[in-house]
């Protein structure tokens, strides 16, 4: 692993050079480039950057492989270069997409819009989920809004403005084309989500409202109350529901992805199980489509639903598929504080909250009087005085530490100091209760029935909680992994967000890769053909049906003395203890230890009662939590091998004088995309480059 | 708290099903219901016994997946999901009856689990409006009176889990079907579809095995969501108005 390799398709001229050189993310040409502080970027990354990790690892955890290419990627100014590759890529005849099967895992945002407009251009589609039925798909729980530059708001918004806000707001790990192209097609999606009869909020005039959230200075959020993922998945599931009464889809509900097929280095199909009758069936396509979502479950306690889970993504990077970033995981400021050791998981509130409240805490460290007892003289709006450009609509990266760090400091409020305030009564002042209502108001009634305190009369305690991952399968701009035939949308995929999320993108992204890039990109990789027929006997079938069957053996064969629960929480309270809000190396060292022993542990002595013949939800869980444990280990590496600190991944060891996540862009501006191999996962550096938004360090003050 | 639980057990949906007797000891009255049956499962699971399956999923009280009926109503005594239940609306020392959402088109698949699968195939009869991608106008090319896309919406909360048919003593899902009716057809975008919308959707609860509507409103009452017993209204005056108009 000594030399820092070479590219596999160089992009361009300059490319070539640092391919040759065996230099990595020399930042091309720089016209609107200056030097800053945290830019000591530009120069002399090279080489190095090999030498500093080999550093970071002493005790050989991983191995460094070559640099990954995103080959897909389009040159050119950057407004024109998803029209040049959607005009560059092979299309399929309307007559002959019918022979083409395309299997879709996940029925989402991402699911259900791809599988929905595959099948409305002729594709025959197979799709599962593991719900009873796709309308389900967590994307429902979804609050907030969803952004676009449609500029209604007359307010200084653009297609630019809201690609530089996202790469800024990324903290500049993402790729400049396709958070660019995302930009693009937002506008398109809201056209789309209102042809479906989509009930955004409207003005009284009869056209759409809107509002602004964390991280922007615009207001360009459409929303529906406090239920717009609701919305947006039920216009993608009737859309799908109309194809599956035509037809086009074949829908497997209660049915998981257990497995991926992979025959001649091509992504070719599934191994399913059936949640009722407990049958392994496999299912071979030209195409296998991932919209299986993110792996936030793996902390156990998140805002995930329960069910929630990172199998899909785990057993594809089992069978070649790299994971990239996976320590880029999404804190959320407004969830609702746990209340005692039976929870079960964490609700979150839009953070449009954030909007209209106001965050504060007790100036003085441990004190217990109730918050109408405490004069605003005494209170501390922390966030209003340390980002007053900003205020109370900072990034959720940035909110979320700050909560932290006044509970840390003895400020926090409620059972346990592990919460703050989220005061509406300015907001009641200024605009009336039912005013407050009207935006608010299922938000409210939600808070109430799990607290039983009324947010009108008395403030909201928060606290952050595992909201979202960045991190995902790796893709190339075309939305395919690094298995051919393996395309992987939504948050499943690690593509457009960088280290950090804004509020209102993972609708956009999610509807942005299901209704409009997958469809227009996959046609690329069925015109290429050579899809031989793969029957029920082929080898890498019976293999993987095998893996599968003696695996579920396995599990319900132990017979231990632990639930798969007391392992998911332990687990959980591992990683949000060394890998969750801030990470340093001996924590991340020690869950590295531990990790292993817990896999033992788990593998010796769970219990999983009934039998693999019927609807056995216990037998559902350890499936899915033995990949977790997998998975965290995996999250783990990845955030002690990346010694920065950039959005969602705080390293204790590099923050500024102030407290503020510290980027190192000399070393780490890459894509990290780990390999499976069975013994030490081999490191794949994608270098990033940014041509138009140069790297800062994020300042919201 | 001390609860005794009694909760339908069926191993599955040929076997015949029982209530069962579990004794509590220790609920936090700020467990969620749900969060109770975690408790007991973790227990049963020690114990050797198979766990009580019950559907749920996002335990917001939003995707629609878990509903049982607690004490004869589904959802229980609050009209709110099962998950959003908490424990603090029961007593020490209660007893508390937990049955599966019955009805005669939701057969029982195990234990507290049923298949609502009919709900699905409602809407695929006409649940939606034909926009496929690519083929829509600029958002704002239809403007929407305020009053029409605030009721719209608040028939689109529908979150499908079936709480009304369970409350219906006819096993009706006219709530279900009416919401989403009423959505759509109130709807610039929904108008090319209204007739056959609410003819299909119609023809497709009655496939189903449904039973009518006697407007004794139990189904509202039930509805976490709220969805008005007037949707029915509506849907029965849409019904009347296709009608016509397709025999025309």
């Amino acid at each position: 692993m000594a030399e820092t390799p070479r590219k596999r398709t160089p992009r361009t001229a300059e490319a070539k050079t640092t391919a040759a050189t065996g230099r990595k993310a020399t930042p091309r040409k720089a016209p609107v480039r200056k030097a800053t502080p945290a830019a000591k970027a530009t120069a002399g990354v090279s080489a190095r950057a090999g030498a500093d990790r080999r550093r970071a690892d002493p005790d050989g955890r991983y191995v460094i492989g070559t640099p990954i290419a995103d080959t897909k990627a389009p040159t050119g100014p950057i407004e024109q270069r998803w029209d040049g590759r959607r005009f560059a890529a092979k299309l399929v005849n309307p007559t002959n997409r019918r022979k083409h099967r395309i299997i879709v895992v996940g029925t989402g945002l991402a699911g259900g819009s791809a599988g929905a407009t595959l099948a409305e251009q002729g594709y025959e589609v197979i799709q599962f989920c593991y719900q009873d039925s796709p309308r389900r798909a967590h994307s429902v729980a979804a609050q907030g809004g969803i952004n676009a530059a449609k500029n209604y708001r007359n307010d200084g918004d653009s297609v630019y403005r809201l690609f530089y806000d996202t790469v800024k707001g990324g903290d500049f790990r993402s790729r400049e084309s396709n958070v660019y192209r995302l930009a693009q097609i937002s506008t398109e999606i809201i056209d789309q989500c209102v042809a479906q009869g989509v009930p955004f909020a409207r003005e009284y005039g009869g056209l759409l409202d809107n509002r602004s959230f964390g991280g922007v200075q615009v207001a360009r959020t459409f929303y529906a109350r406090g239920q717009t993922g609701q919305q947006l998945l039920l216009g993608a599931y009737q859309a799908l529901s109309r194809q599956i009464d035509a037809g086009n889809v074949q829908m497997h509900p209660r049915t998981e992805m257990l497995d991926l097929i992979v025959v001649d280095g091509k992504a070719r199909g599934i191994v399913a199980r059936n949640l009722i009758t407990g049958e392994i069936s496999t299912h071979v396509a030209d195409a296998v489509v991932l919209a299986s979502g993110g792996y936030g479950n793996v902390f156990y306690l998140s805002t995930n639903a329960k069910n929630s889970n990172a199998t899909a993504i785990w057993r594809a990077h089992k069978r070649g598929a790299y994971l990239a970033n996976l320590c880029y995981t999404q804190i959320h400021p407004t969830c609702i504080p746990r209340s005692g050791d039976h929870q079960s998981k964490l609700t979150l509130m839009s953070e449009s909250l954030r909007n209209d409240g106001r965050i504060w805490v007790p100036k003085q460290a441990g004190d217990l009087r109730s918050p109408d007892q405490i004069p605003e003289a005494e209170r501390d709006y922390y966030l209003e005085r340390i980002y007053p450009s900003f205020g109370n609509l900072v990034p959720r990266d940035i909110a979320s530490r700050a909560a932290k760090n006044q509970c840390d400091a003895g400020r926090g409020v409620g059972p346990g100091g592990l919460g703050v305030y989220l005061d509406f009564a300015d907001a009641i002042a200024r605009m009336g209760r039912d005013k407050v209502a009207e935006k608010y108001g299922n938000l409210f009634d939600m808070y109430q029935q799990i607290t039983g305190e009324n947010p009108y009369q008395v403030p909201m305690r928060i606290y952050p909680a595992i909201h979202y991952t960045m991190g995902g399968l790796w893709v190339d701009y075309d939305l395919q992994s690094n298995v051919p035939g393996l395309f992987v949308i939504g948050e499943a995929n690690f593509s457009d967000h960088g280290a950090n999320r804004l509020g209102a993108s993972a609708l956009m992204q999610g509807l942005a890769d299901g209704y409009f890039v997958l469809p227009a990109t996959i046609n690329d990789y069925l015109a290429r053909g050579g899809f031989g027929a793969i029957d029920d006997q082929h080898p890498a079938v019976t293999e993987a049906v095998g893996g599968v069957q003696e695996r579920l053996d396995t599990l319900l064969s132990i017979n231990g003395d632990r639930t798969v629960d007391s392992f998911h929480r332990e687990l959980g309270q591992l990683l949000w203890d060394q890998c969750g809000m801030a990470r340093d190396e001996p924590g991340l060292r020690k869950a590295l230890e531990r990790i292993p022993e817990l896999r033992e542990e788990f593998w010796s002595r769970v219990k999983v009662p009934g039998s693999g013949l019927d609807l056995n939800q216990s037998l559902e869980k350890a499936n899915r939590v033995a990949d977790f444990i997998d998975l965290g280990e995996l999250l783990c590496l990845d955030a002690l091998h990346r010694e920065e600190s950039c959005g969602g991944h705080f390293r204790e060891e590099s923050q500024t004088p102030d407290g503020e996540a510290e980027r190192d862009d000399e070393r780490f501006s890459y894509v990290a995309a780990w390999e499976y191999t069975g013994d030490k996962p081999v490191l794949h550096a994608e270098p990033l480059e940014f041509e138009y938004v140069h790297p800062s360090q994020r300042s919201y003050a | 708290m001390k609860l005794n639980v009694r909760i339908w057990r069926q191993q599955n949906p040929a076997a015949p099903g029982k209530m069962v007797d579990y004794a509590l000891d220790e609920v936090s009255p700020d467990m969620s219901f749900l969060e109770m049956l975690d408790v007991l499962n973790e227990d049963l699971i020690l114990r050797g016994e198979e766990p009580v399956a019950f559907d749920h999923d996002c335990r917001e009280g939003i995707c629609g997946s878990c509903g049982v009926v607690i004490n004869g109503e589904p959802h229980g005594p609050q009209q709110t999901t099962t998950c959003q239940l908490h424990m603090r609306s029961f007593r020490d020392g209660d007893t508390i009856d937990v049955e599966p959402l019955r009805a005669k088109a939701f057969p029982v698949i195990k234990d507290l689990v049923v298949d609502r699968s009919a709900f699905d195939r409602i809407i695929q009869a006409g649940g939606y409006i034909s926009a496929p991608t690519g083929t829509a106008p600029d958002a704002h090319a239809k403007p929407v009176p305020k009053p029409d896309a605030d009721r719209a919406f608040e028939n689109a909360t529908c979150i499908g889990c079936g709480a009304c048919v369970a409350a219906c003593p006819n096993g009706s899902s006219m709530l279900f079907t009416s919401a989403k009716i009423t959505h759509l057809n109130l709807l610039p975008q929904g108008q090319p579809e209204r007739e056959t919308r609410v003819l299909n959707m119609v023809g497709a609860m009655d496939e189903e095995g449904f039973g009518g509507c006697t407007n004794t409103g139990e189904c509202a009452n039930a509805c976490p969501k709220g969805i008005p017993m007037a949707s029915i209204a509506n849907m029965n005056r849409e019904f009347l108005r296709a009608s016509r108009t397709v025999s025309r």
